[in-house]
């Protein structure tokens, strides 16, 4: 396991909570966060861009709001996905264990592929 | 010449005009000193207004639903834990789909979906919204002050071992602390650990440790021996 994978719970139970029709990633899928800064309304916090994680959950398909924001209706839908990043790896300085994690909603088109590297 | 309706200086000192003596007499006016209204203040009244000369809604609509939020909606989520303390079947489900357990005992979270997220001896759970206030309201009622603060928000996400201690609560290098981001359309609950001493204990009385600190996780329920 690599640094930037901190362990998901296989689910358990089905893990949409709205239906989310053609997602790309699954559970336990390794991602980066696309490290980019475009202005405008954005849900993704700067401190997580660019950063490595796995995908705990897929939460369903939501209105865009990117679009929300603008009065827009946030169509079409993005799927959002719950991702768990280890502490360390976001916060080099972090002062506490290897196995702390955060977890928070990112949109799909936020997120990028990485080689799986689990056995 | 100014209008003295908008000149809450000038309405001050003519309220004062007349002779009170406040150290005796009980019925003297209360001293509000609240000032003038924000000008969001002024603008929800505006938009009020017009949606009541529309007949769309009604004052009494708009007094009732801050009277719920505030005698209703805050002891919401410690009935809801309660239940899963008691009911691991109900526990499973709160786990599964939040919205769908509420809704269960008749709690409709609104537009509000749930992640429950259990505390256990391994794993300590914590919740945030760094990007603003993002909050279960539906079951726990207004954010606290120090969840908005950007104190909070921005601290426990990088130091929340450190942030947790300043709320009283210690956690073994061996527990794992996980903080939730609450940054997009889900809002979350912790389920905390169920303390020893509460055997036999009823939902209501379980009910009254599940304080709305120990839900979002800067605090674990404890029983206090008298």
């Amino acid at each position: 396991m690599t640094s930037a994978s901190p362990p998901v719970a296989k689910p358990r139970y089905p893990s949409t909570y709205n239906p989310a029709p053609g997602h790309r990633f699954n559970v336990g899928d390794r991602i980066a966060i696309r490290r980019t800064f475009p202005p405008g309304h954005r849900r993704t916090p700067f401190y997580i861009r660019g950063k490595q994680g796995v995908i705990e959950r897929i939460c369903g398909a939501f209105a865009n709001p990117e679009e929300l924001a603008y009065g827009f209706d946030g169509e079409p839908k993005k799927v959002l996905y719950r991702v768990r990043f280890l502490q360390k790896h976001v916060w080099p300085d972090y002062n506490g264990p290897q196995h702390d994690t955060i977890d928070m909603e990112i949109f799909e088109h936020w997120l990028e592929p990485l080689p799986d590297t689990r056995n | 010449m100014s209008n003295p309706s908008f000149d809450y200086y000038a309405q001050q000192k003519h309220g004062h005009a007349h002779e009170h003596d406040h150290a005796r007499d009980k019925h003297a006016a209360i001293e509000t000193r609240e000032g003038p209204p924000s000008e969001y203040e002024i603008m929800s009244r505006a938009m009020q207004e017009l949606l009541e000369e529309k007949d769309l809604i009604t004052a009494d609509q708009v007094r009732q639903k801050m009277e719920r939020f505030e005698e209703e909606l805050p002891y919401r989520g410690s009935k809801v834990v309660a239940r899963a303390w008691t009911d691991p079947e109900f526990k499973q489900r709160l786990l599964e789909d939040g919205k769908a357990a509420c809704a269960e005992m008749g709690i409709d979270l609104e537009a509000d979906r749930l992640i429950a997220v259990e505390n256990t001896p391994a794993v300590h759970n914590v919740i945030v919204c760094t990007l603003c206030s993002c909050y279960p309201r539906s079951l726990l009622g207004m954010p606290p002050t120090w969840y908005k603060s950007s104190n909070y928000r921005s601290r426990v996400v990088f130091e929340p071992r450190a942030v947790l201690k300043e709320f009283g609560t210690e956690l073994a290098e061996d527990v794992t602390v996980r903080v939730h981001d609450s940054n997009a359309d889900m809002r979350y609950l912790v389920i905390p650990m169920r303390p020893e001493g509460t055997d036999g204990w009823s939902e209501e009385q379980l009910s009254e440790i599940l304080t709305r600190d120990t839900l979002v996780g800067v605090t674990t329920p404890g029983v206090t021996r008298k």
